[in-house]
């Protein structure tokens, strides 16, 4: 796959540094103790700034998608793709793909247990999904 | 707080809608406006407010030819020229102006003069969502759909026959882009634009304008149309991206947005006798009906599937055929709002009998923003 390339700003630039490094990292509210998504530099729950980066399981659950038969430039070759919603452990909600499994919703029922896999397109590593294997 | 002072005086949409590749989107919506303004019959130099999402409201109006001392160029998808309707009215009521021009003209299908940016790369759709194939509307906004599926028994027939609903009532609607007869095995052998939602199950892509004239009641006493009192209204935004809307089952920029609405109006449910509910994709009619508080949630789909929206139905819903069937340009929120005025009017061609309160809401982006109106005749002004 390939398409579109995504531009770090200064406040979500540690996400795409540990996505490099095949890290998953989300910030933390310290006052509030939550997990947050999308990247800022500030807790957008209480407006603090006592937020931290931290690496967080890649453990997710499958929380909703839908399969793609409509390619985004890029992605002609992709068709059909799932463009998926998927609940991290820690709390948050993030979009990505899920790979290594056929895009059939037989095999894709809500809830499933993912994790985190990175690959990367157009020199950008992105985190993408897979079914997790046995615990 | 606005009961029975603001009206809306004059209504209308572009000559023609559906295909109409002779003419750019500022040309639409300045047909609009100036079918809107003969509508009423207000003088062009009265008009001292203009308000519309898209084209920079001082290009519209300075094309059209008017001088505005307001305006209005707020721009939250397609629910804006309802909100713009909001803002006109306390716009109106404080002091700023007089008499507001709100406008819409897209050219969706044919694409002449339609230079409106995409968020760009750096934006939190352009970084978090784009990269993973996100291709418009199709792609991000029914992704809550699998999930009303799963908590709430929704079936593909019952997701289906909202599109058949609509298309009913684009039957009794001469202007409608769509209007064979359909089916739910129609619908459900269409193909998948993205899973599951079926090409029959999204809305048109069209070229058309709207236009509104928003003034006082006392103002409109010498016009030449009964005005449509504007009861009561509501907005609320909720994300700039889909991904992180609280619950994928239900907007809470609908919820808020219509309890506003109801509050200032001070109406039950009940008294509500016609509604729009802006329908991009065919769940948006299903959410809309239990976030606007109409059904519980989880009832909307039944009730759907039964025929209680279609023409005959108790609750009318839709009823020029809606995005799925009459137009949708790109920002449809202007085409509800004037199929709730012609209702009100008593002037739709598919005359729904007694409509003195119609319900208006719109959706903006995906699921970014909501603005909803309720609109009433003289009679429910007063009641």
């Amino acid at each position: 796959m390939s398409g579109a390339v995504p531009e770090p700003t200064p406040d979500t630039l540690p996400f795409w540094e540990a996505a490099g490094r095949g890290v998953l990292s989300i910030q933390r509210c310290i006052d509030c103790a939550a997990h947050f998504f999308y990247p800022r530099d500030h807790c957008p729950t209480c407006l603090g700034d006592r937020v931290e980066w931290t690496e967080v399981s890649g453990r997710a659950t499958l929380h909703t998608y839908l399969i793609c038969h409509d390619p985004a430039p890029g992605f002609e070759n992709d068709v059909p793709y799932v463009i998926a919603i998927v609940e991290l452990e820690e709390g948050p909600r993030m979009m990505s793909n899920i790979v290594g499994v056929e895009p059939d919703p037989e095999l894709l029922p809500l809830d499933l247990p993912l994790e985190v896999v990175f690959e990367e397109r157009n020199s950008v590593v992105l985190p993408f999904f897979r079914p997790a294997g046995p615990a | 707080m606005s009961r029975g002072r603001i009206v809306i005086a004059g209504a209308a949409e572009s000559t023609e809608i559906g295909r109409v590749p002779g003419m750019s989107a500022l040309q639409l919506q300045v047909d609009a406006a100036r079918n809107a303004i003969a509508d009423c019959g207000i003088e062009p130099a009265a008009i001292d407010g203009l308000a519309t999402a898209g084209h920079p409201p001082i290009d519209v109006a300075h094309y059209l030819g008017v001088r505005p001392r307001y305006v209005d160029g707020t721009r939250v998808g397609g629910c804006s020229f309802l909100a713009h309707v909001r803002h006109a009215a306390a716009a109106i009521q404080a002091g700023h102006c007089e008499v507001v021009l709100v406008t819409h003209g897209q050219s969706g299908r044919s694409r002449v003069g339609m230079t409106y940016p995409d968020p760009g790369p750096e934006s939190m759709h352009g970084q978090f969502e784009r990269p993973f194939g996100t291709k418009g509307p199709p792609s991000m906004l029914p992704l809550g759909v699998l999930r009303y599926m799963k908590d709430f028994g929704l079936t593909p027939e019952q997701l289906a026959s909202v599109a058949v609903a609509q298309r009913r009532w684009a039957a009794l609607t001469p202007r409608a882009f769509k209007r064979d007869p359909l089916t739910v095995a129609d619908v459900l052998a269409s193909p998948y634009v993205d899973y599951p939602i079926h090409r029959l199950e999204c809305c048109l892509v069209t070229d058309g304008g709207g236009a509104l004239v928003i003034m006082e009641e006392e103002r409109a006493k010498d016009l030449r149309r009964k005005p449509v009192y504007v009861l009561g209204s509501g907005e609320s935004s909720e994300t700039p991206i889909i991904t992180t809307m609280d619950d994928f089952t239900t907007s809470r920029a609908f919820r808020v947005s219509a309890a506003q609405a109801f509050r200032e109006a001070r109406i039950a449910h009940a008294e509500v006798h016609h509604l729009m509910i802006y329908d991009a994709f065919a769940h948006l009619p299903i959410f809309g009906l239990e976030d606007l508080g109409f059904l519980p949630r989880g009832e909307a789909g039944p009730f759907i599937e039964a025929g209680n929206t279609s023409p005959g139905g108790q609750l009318p819903l839709n009823t020029s055929g809606g995005g799925l069937s009459y137009t949708h340009t790109g920002m449809y929120g202007m085409f509800a709002i004037q199929e709730s005025v012609r209702q009100l009017r008593g002037e739709a061609t598919a005359q729904v009998d007694g409509v003195e309160i119609s319900l208006a809401h719109g959706i903006g982006g995906m699921f970014n923003h909501a603005a909803t109106l309720i609109l009433g005749t003289a009679a429910a002004a007063v009641g």
